[in-house]
């Protein structure tokens, strides 16, 4: 018995380590071809780890500091950024009144805000396209190909599971605090300042770690509803696949540098991330 | 504890009214365009009105949105196949201590954050012919053509295994999760009765777990049915129509073609279909669960 238990550890540890180099692989393989010029990667595929003698730089700073990629990227720290931030507010207030008020309606509300997330962004993207360009419209200022359009777009797939998050801590919250506060002529700012927000911070902050994630992460929508000045990050990533002749290093390094706050947050989200990708229907 | 609903509806309003405009506007907007012929690069490129079925009798008869449905359909079965199988395994795994299992389930979690565009972007890199390891170890090896530039099959299966690549850790931290917090006298009684860890695997663990199965079904479901990003990045929807899943087929038809009218009837019949698929399954599940009770 106690040889059969030996056996099994031995053999889950060694599936793992296959599956953990199928899982790095492909990333490691990027890394290399993101440190190579072209003419090293021509030929066969070198697997040694070359990046440890010799980085060819020139894939990140062609199109980071000579390029257009700059601004992706300034684009995309500011729509994920605003976003993140609207999200959790929004989320934070509504979740409070769904909480807290008998509001006739609220289950449906909020089983609505969830229908929002199941939809398939391909089916919204001629009418949000049409929407942005020609119908939302003051002035001469159009949604389109703005960053304030998208961020207000991506509150359509990040406000539900935001609101599914909070919901569970929020409730958590024992109302006799709130009414101890109001007794003590509290009123709604002051009870969110001082009550709910210390006591619901490990939720806010996955909340808008998360929602940061999925609007950084979001390629259809941007990649219809922006042509120049909002374009973000993984819009520019697709344009590697049209033009003729792809320069493989700089579309690595692209890939990477897309990477980086996903690869930071990953450590802080991963206990929650189950939670947030189930709508907390499974806690993690 | 409030007096009146009115701050309540106040702090709800800003969501309810982002959500209007931004989800249900576009929904009925593209519900009313699909009653029309619409092509602004045609010779009349306004809105024309042909009757209220104009559309959607042209999409009954047309071959290639039906067969790209069908393959978006099969694709999902496929992919939740692998996926449910290999994260159940996982998952049970995971139960049990091994060494390095917290760096192990780290790295596992990995995919999960990448971005799909970015995923499509690393496999691109590790498969192309004439660049990527995987064509040439493959051929070395093995002495296998993999070329999914010009072979359809490939090409589907190449998806299939990204997808996988990308999502079993979603279900193996799912099932995780649920497994860890099933209860345990269950577990106990049947080992007093003697059952062996196959019996007690399939009539209590399976069980006790289909809540938990129903919601990763669902997800996985809806998730891999909208699937666009990948395939953009790595096929391109190609070659031929053999990657050409739904989400592909309408941006091909609306910003290609610019198929205004007919794009908007097909999102339509993509949503419905979305819906109904899920309602299906989450119906047959639920009272199969009951069933068993």
């Amino acid at each position: 018995m106690k040889i059969r238990k030996l056996f099994g550890k031995i053999l889950t540890t060694l599936l793992w380590s296959v599956l953990t180099i199928i899982t790095l692989f492909p990333i490691y393989w990027m890394v290399l071809v993101s440190t190579r010029t072209p003419v090293e990667l021509f030929g066969k595929p070198d697997l040694s780890p070359t990046f440890l003698n010799k980085i060819h730089w020139k894939n990140f700073t062609k199109p980071f500091i000579d390029g257009i990629y700059s601004d992706y990227l300034i684009n995309s720290i500011i729509v994920a950024t605003s976003n993140a931030l609207l999200v959790t507010t929004l989320a934070l207030m509504a979740t409070y009144a769904l909480s807290r008020f008998k509001l006739p309606g609220s289950e449906s509300i909020f089983f609505w805000t969830m229908t929002n997330r199941m939809a398939p962004p391909a089916a919204f993207m001629l009418p949000l396209f049409l929407l942005f360009s020609t119908v939302f419209k003051f002035g001469d200022f159009t949604l389109f190909d703005t960053r304030i359009g998208l961020i207000l777009l991506y509150c359509v797939f990040n406000l539900p599971f935001a609101i599914w998050l909070l919901k569970g801590i929020i409730d958590g919250i024992p109302k006799e605090l709130d009414e101890a506060m109001i007794v003590d002529g509290a009123n709604i700012f002051t009870i969110f300042w001082k009550l709910i927000i210390p006591l619901a911070a490990p939720g806010i902050a996955v909340t808008s770690l998360l929602s940061f994630l999925f609007a950084w992460n979001e390629y259809l929508l941007a990649s219809t509803l922006t042509s120049v000045y909002a374009r973000t990050i993984p819009t520019g990533l697709s344009e590697f696949v049209t033009t003729t002749g792809t320069n493989w290093g700089t579309m690595a390094a692209v890939a990477l540098v897309s990477m980086i706050p996903a690869l930071l947050f990953l450590f802080l989200v991963q206990r929650y991330i189950v939670a947030g990708l189930t709508f907390g229907a499974v806690k993690g | 504890m409030f007096s009146n609903n009115r701050t309540g509806w106040l702090l709800l309003s800003p969501t309810i009214i982002i959500l209007l405009i931004m989800g249900l506007v576009p929904f009925f907007y593209v519900l009313y365009v699909g009653f029309f012929k619409w092509n602004p690069l045609a010779v009349d490129p306004s809105m024309q009105f042909e009757g209220f079925g104009f559309n959607y009798r042209r999409l009954i008869f047309d071959e290639v949105f039906l067969a790209s449905i069908w393959r978006s359909i099969k694709f999902s079965v496929v992919t939740l196949f692998f996926e449910l199988g290999l994260g159940f395994i996982l998952a049970l795994s995971l139960l049990s201590s091994f060494p390095l299992k917290s760096f192990f389930r780290g790295v596992h979690t990995l995919p999960l954050v990448i971005a799909p565009i970015v995923v499509g972007s690393i496999f691109k890199l590790f498969t192309v012919q004439g660049l990527g390891p995987l064509p040439h170890l493959l051929k070395d090896y093995f002495g296998y053509t993999l070329n999914y530039g010009l072979n359809a099959d490939q090409a589907f299966w190449m998806i299939v295994i990204m997808d996988i690549w990308h999502w079993t850790p979603f279900v193996t931290l799912t099932l995780l999760a649920g497994l860890s917090a099933l209860p345990q006298d269950p577990y106990e009684s049947a080992k007093i009765d003697g059952a062996n860890n196959f019996q007690i695997f399939i009539y209590i663990t399976i069980p006790m777990m289909v809540p938990v199965l129903i919601v990763v079904i669902f997800i996985r479901l809806m998730d891999s049915l909208k699937i666009v990003d990948e395939v953009w990045m790595l096929t391109g929807g190609g070659p031929g129509y053999a990657t050409r899943f739904t989400g592909i087929h309408i941006w091909k038809e609306v910003f290609e073609k610019r198929f205004y009218g007919l794009g908007s009837a097909m999102s339509i019949l993509y949503l419905y279909i979305t819906i109904v698929i899920c309602w299906l399954l989450y119906s047959v599940m639920v009272s199969r669960g009951k069933n068993e009770d």
